[in-house]
């Protein structure tokens, strides 16, 4: 691989994880305020306010960067980089189209998955670093949620990888069959619920919950720090819309997929990302007892049960 | 599990929401749809004030300021009086007091203040908000004509006014007023304001077969000629 292709290959991915969360964090804006009765935003840019988010951006960027005193320093503005960047990594992992994906490495899955652990960790560190007694809390939650959601994660994916008998996402999007949607659904159901809790989002936002913890691990944020905060959880809305997309929906496979197959993954992320909004608006946040119950009770048992489903098919060779 | 019929009428609900048209009113550009009466600011129309000050008088928190002198207007007559008039110098209404009661608009006697359904006249001073004579008078154009009354409304009160009996009738006559039916005739009905009174009223005439009080059988057998209806007398 020479300079160049790895130069352009960064710069895709780079212009593609700028892009694609502020997609999807405009589509939030729209479809939560049509769900809501409202027109959401409508003037910024011009047209139905598409450019809400840049206008956002900027705003973010003139904001004053605040350390708190007693916040350990280092930790606390690292913190914003830790939950971004890994992000950034999953998606390169992603392939879009036959052949085409920025990382291709055999373990694909896994370090995806791994990736997309480590973000979580920079919300802990801007909990344990802010010195403020919400953020720590909000930090705690965020870290009892991820010990639970993480396990059906890695479940439900590894009955994909044992299904398509490959760690590599593109192999296992390659000998994807419309059959997966059926008896690989449970599988389906139990990633999406826990990617929505792994991205603390709500009906999962109980380590944000705004009305008893302010803002949780995000309180002492302000300015572009926050701003990169906002991008990982909206590129982590990507990046696991992506994921359900390539690997239980078939990623390019469709009509004409040798030259739309980058269309259909992205149409298929999309409509999986438009049901995690869907998700947010329409029901309540979960109480952390709750919560955890989820995890435990139901998704974990459920995980399990596919995946000796799935053993047992591919013994049986079905 | 129980909480799934509940997870899924929460996703048909704000589905459902989602595909009809939102509530949101676009207010700067699309103009509002106002209820009739709003109360958006008040209207001085110049012509029917006399300064009279009733307005100023009866507003709770004084927020209206009345200036006037007299005119001596020269009699249009030979030999007729000179006439005095107020001519109105300032009628302002600082809008930072008011508290929009609408008292003024009520109290007026003259028809000289109005309620506008314009609302847009937010300053950036406070003091701005004092408006004028001149301003106040431009809102005039505004004001709307009154809405049709409600279905089975009480009648307007001038309307009511015009058309309901004069007060006082069926009042007159009777013993009391046996003198001035007489004098006025029988079965006249006039207002009690202008009831004439002849001379010797304050004691009830004489009449030759007056009874004593407390006397049944000397009741009279026939009332006395000058003696109002008996339909005037049975309703008192």
């Amino acid at each position: 691989m020479s300079l160049l292709e790895v130069a352009v290959r960064s710069a895709s991915v780079l212009a593609a994880f700028l892009v694609l969360p502020l997609l999807v964090g405009q589509t939030e804006h729209k479809v939560m305020a049509h769900m809501q009765g409202r027109l959401g935003p409508m003037y910024a840019g011009g047209f139905h306010g598409w450019a809400q988010l840049v206008a956002d951006g900027v705003k973010f960027v003139q904001k004053e960067d605040i350390t708190p005193r007693a916040a350990d320093r280092w930790v606390f503005r690292l913190a914003p980089a830790v939950a971004l960047i890994p992000y950034l990594v999953a998606l390169a992992t992603i392939p879009l189209h036959p052949g085409v994906a920025a990382i291709d490495v055999p373990g694909s899955l896994v370090l995806a998955l791994a990736a997309t652990s480590v973000g979580a960790l920079g919300t802990l560190m801007a909990g344990w670093a802010s010195a403020n007694k919400y953020a720590l809390l909000g930090g705690l939650r965020a870290a009892a949620q991820l010990v639970s959601y993480e396990l059906p994660i890695v479940l439900a994916a590894a009955s994909i990888a044992l299904a398509g008998g490959s760690l590599s996402v593109a192999t296992l999007t390659d000998r994807w069959s419309p059959w997966w949607m059926v008896w690989q659904l449970p599988g389906a159901i139990v990633f999406i619920v826990a990617a929505c809790a792994e991205l603390q989002r709500p009906p999962f936002d109980m380590p944000v919950a705004d009305a008893e913890l302010v803002m949780g691990a995000w309180t002492e944020y302000t300015g572009l720090r926050f701003a990169f905060f906002l991008l990982a959880e909206y590129a982590g809305i990507v990046v696991m819309s992506l994921l359900v997309a390539v690997l239980w929906l078939g990623g390019w496979h469709g009509p004409f997929e040798d030259t739309l197959g980058w269309l259909w993954t992205l149409l298929k992320g999309f409509a999986v990302a438009v049901v995690i909004i869907w998700v947010r608006v329409a029901w309540p946040r979960l109480r952390e007892d709750q919560l955890q119950r989820l995890a435990w009770v139901w998704l974990v048992p459920l995980a399990l049960g596919q995946l000796l489903l799935t053993g047992a098919g591919v013994v049986m060779g079905w | 599990m129980s909480p799934l019929p509940g997870i899924l009428k929460g996703l048909a609900t704000t589905a459902r929401t989602a595909m009809r048209p939102t509530h949101t009113a676009e207010y700067p550009d699309v103009a509002p749809d106002l209820p009739p009466r709003s109360r958006g600011v008040i209207a001085l129309l110049e012509e029917n004030c006399t300064s009279c000050m009733l307005c100023a008088r009866e507003c709770p928190d004084w927020c209206i300021y009345i200036d006037s002198h007299k005119e001596t207007v020269p009699a249009t007559t030979e030999g007729g009086r000179d006439r005095q008039r107020n001519v109105l110098d300032r009628f302002a209404i600082d809008f930072s007091l008011c508290m929009y009661c609408g008292i003024c608009i009520e109290v007026c006697p003259f028809d000289a203040l109005f309620w506008s359904p314009q609302f847009e006249y937010s300053e950036v001073d406070i003091r701005d908000l004092i408006h004028e004579k001149d301003r106040i008078g431009q809102w005039i154009a505004t004001v709307p004509p009154p809405p049709a009354l409600d279905e089975r409304a009480a009648e307007p009160g001038e309307i009511a006014a015009a058309t309901k009996p004069a007060r006082g009738a069926g009042l007159v006559g009777g013993a009391g007023a046996a003198a001035e039916a007489g004098a006025a005739g029988p079965g006249a009905r006039m207002p009690r304001t202008v009831r004439p009174r002849p001379a010797g009223t304050g004691t009830r005439p004489p009449t030759p077969r007056e009874p004593l009080p407390g006397t049944p059988e000397s009741v009279p057998d026939d009332p006395p000629p000058a003696a109002g209806p008996p339909a005037d007398g049975e309703t008192r």
